[in-house]
């Protein structure tokens, strides 16, 4: 099994590393185009700010060879966030591999001092509608950090609440993405992240 | 719905896990990544790791730490303590740091706070004080807690936010060590001007304070140290006792 997590300019990208080798499995850090062609299962996973780090894809052409990818992949956060369309966060037109947008959170006026923005935090899912998602985990808290969503639409695989219900996973095809964080979601993202390398 | 979190806070002296008491008096209480370890299984929803080591060779010392952490650890970590420097901040963020918390360093130079969001964004930015209350003012203090400053406390965590702070972590220096609850009114007037969560920390002593600082005090997170350490309520203890009061948290 040759597991690779796509490296780019965006941070957090040891803890889903740390996170697979605590499962035993040995993954590469790598933008090495052949070595992600290469790999059985890739992960796009992240933390940061969605123009800057598309424009990095785009110069070290890694937005065409995600895009591309026959394999399972998993997006995490900002990885997810960068497979949908177009993000509001510097107005960036994104992958493209969900139609799905990216928008900012906005409270309720009145609100803002309740629902803070950051969402950050556990947070429970549900709906859930993929492989890698078991149903035995609905209504289960994972870990959420970030202040733009995903609207629900037709690639909404999990659902979660925040000011109101967004997407919390999607699925289309080989793509497979969170807005949490599995690696760092204790023993229920662990299950998720092995639902995964088992596709 | 979002859950209210417990943070168990670890201070590190020398590689090794302490919890001042009243900021002056130290006990050693194990190895900060089995015991991290063993509050995630037990139901941690975070952990703050503070250094408070002085040397230079201890600092080097806690990077190599912080990486043991990332690589054990499956629930988000914060870590401070004597941060000062921009690339002090990157190479904990790269040892697999989830947040980084700043607290004197912000007081003295309030910039860096900006260049932390800018460089590494909001959601790594936890600006924490250490405040005294004294007739009814309250004035956050640099170099753990012995230092007053001439910022006041509610005009600081709203500038520490409009520079780019994703979470202020408040410890009453009044509250803290005495285990008679938490700073419940100066926390919700804290929470009220704030649209950043707020961590509650100091003066945790039993279950009812928890309750209390998650619905007076509306508190997003509350942290403590001893009470766990010294095993005088359990994390999963606590987390039952919450939920029948019907505050949401994670089982």
């Amino acid at each position: 099994m040759k597991v690779a997590i796509i490296k780019y300019n965006a941070g957090n990208i040891m803890s889903v590393d740390y996170a697979l080798q605590r499962m035993g499995v040995q993954a590469t850090v790598t933008a090495d185009e052949k070595k992600i062609r290469a790999a059985d299962k890739v992960i796009f996973p992240g933390v940061g700010e969605a123009s800057t780090t598309m424009a990095y894809l785009k110069a070290h052409k890694l937005d065409s060879l995600i895009r591309d990818l026959k394999q399972p992949v998993l997006g995490i956060c900002l990885g997810m966030q960068l497979m949908c369309s177009f993000s509001e966060e510097g107005n960036t037109d994104c992958l493209g591999i969900f139609e799905e947008k990216v928008k900012r959170f906005i409270p309720e006026p009145g609100m803002e001092n309740i629902t803070k923005v950051p969402h950050m935090g556990w947070n429970t899912i549900f709906d859930l509608k993929s492989a890698i998602f078991d149903p035995s985990i609905t209504n289960k808290y994972v870990y959420f950090v970030h202040s733009y969503y995903v609207s629900l639409g037709k690639d909404t695989a999990a659902t979660s609440n925040y000011i109101f219900p967004f997407s919390a996973g999607l699925h289309k095809n080989n793509f497979y993405a969170t807005q949490f964080h599995p690696e760092k979601s204790g023993k229920v993202g662990a299950e998720i992240l092995k639902n995964f390398i088992k596709l | 719905m979002l859950a209210k979190r417990i943070i168990p806070c670890l201070d590190i002296r020398d590689g090794v896990t302490v919890k001042g008491i009243n900021f002056v008096n130290i006990r050693e209480v194990g190895d900060p990544v089995e015991l991290g370890a063993s509050y995630a299984e037990q139901g941690a929803d975070e952990l703050v790791f503070l250094d408070i080591t002085a040397s230079h060779e201890g600092r080097k010392t806690f990077v190599k730490l912080v990486k043991r952490i990332a690589e054990n650890l499956n629930i988000p970590f914060t870590v401070g303590g004597g941060i000062s420097e921009l690339s002090d901040i990157e190479a904990l963020l790269a040892a697999g740091a989830d947040k980084v918390s700043i607290n004197s360093a912000a007081l003295k130079n309030p910039d860096l706070i900006d260049q932390m969001a800018l460089n590494f964004g909001s959601q790594f930015v936890v600006v924490a004080i250490d405040a005294l209350e004294k007739e009814g003012s309250w004035t956050p203090y640099i170099n753990g807690g012995r230092i007053p400053t001439d910022k006041e406390l509610f005009s600081w965590t709203k500038e520490a936010q409009n520079r780019g702070a994703g979470e202020i972590l408040f410890t009453s220096m009044n509250h803290d060590g005495t285990k008679n609850g938490f700073a419940c009114e100066a926390l919700a007037r804290l929470s009220e001007n704030l649209s950043i969560p707020v961590i509650a920390s100091g003066g945790a002593g039993n279950m009812e304070h928890y309750a209390e600082v998650f619905t007076k005090g509306k508190a997003d997170a509350g942290l403590a140290a001893s009470i766990f350490h010294f095993n005088e309520i359990s994390v999963p203890q606590l987390k039952e006792y919450l939920m029948k009061k019907n505050i949401p948290v994670r089982l």
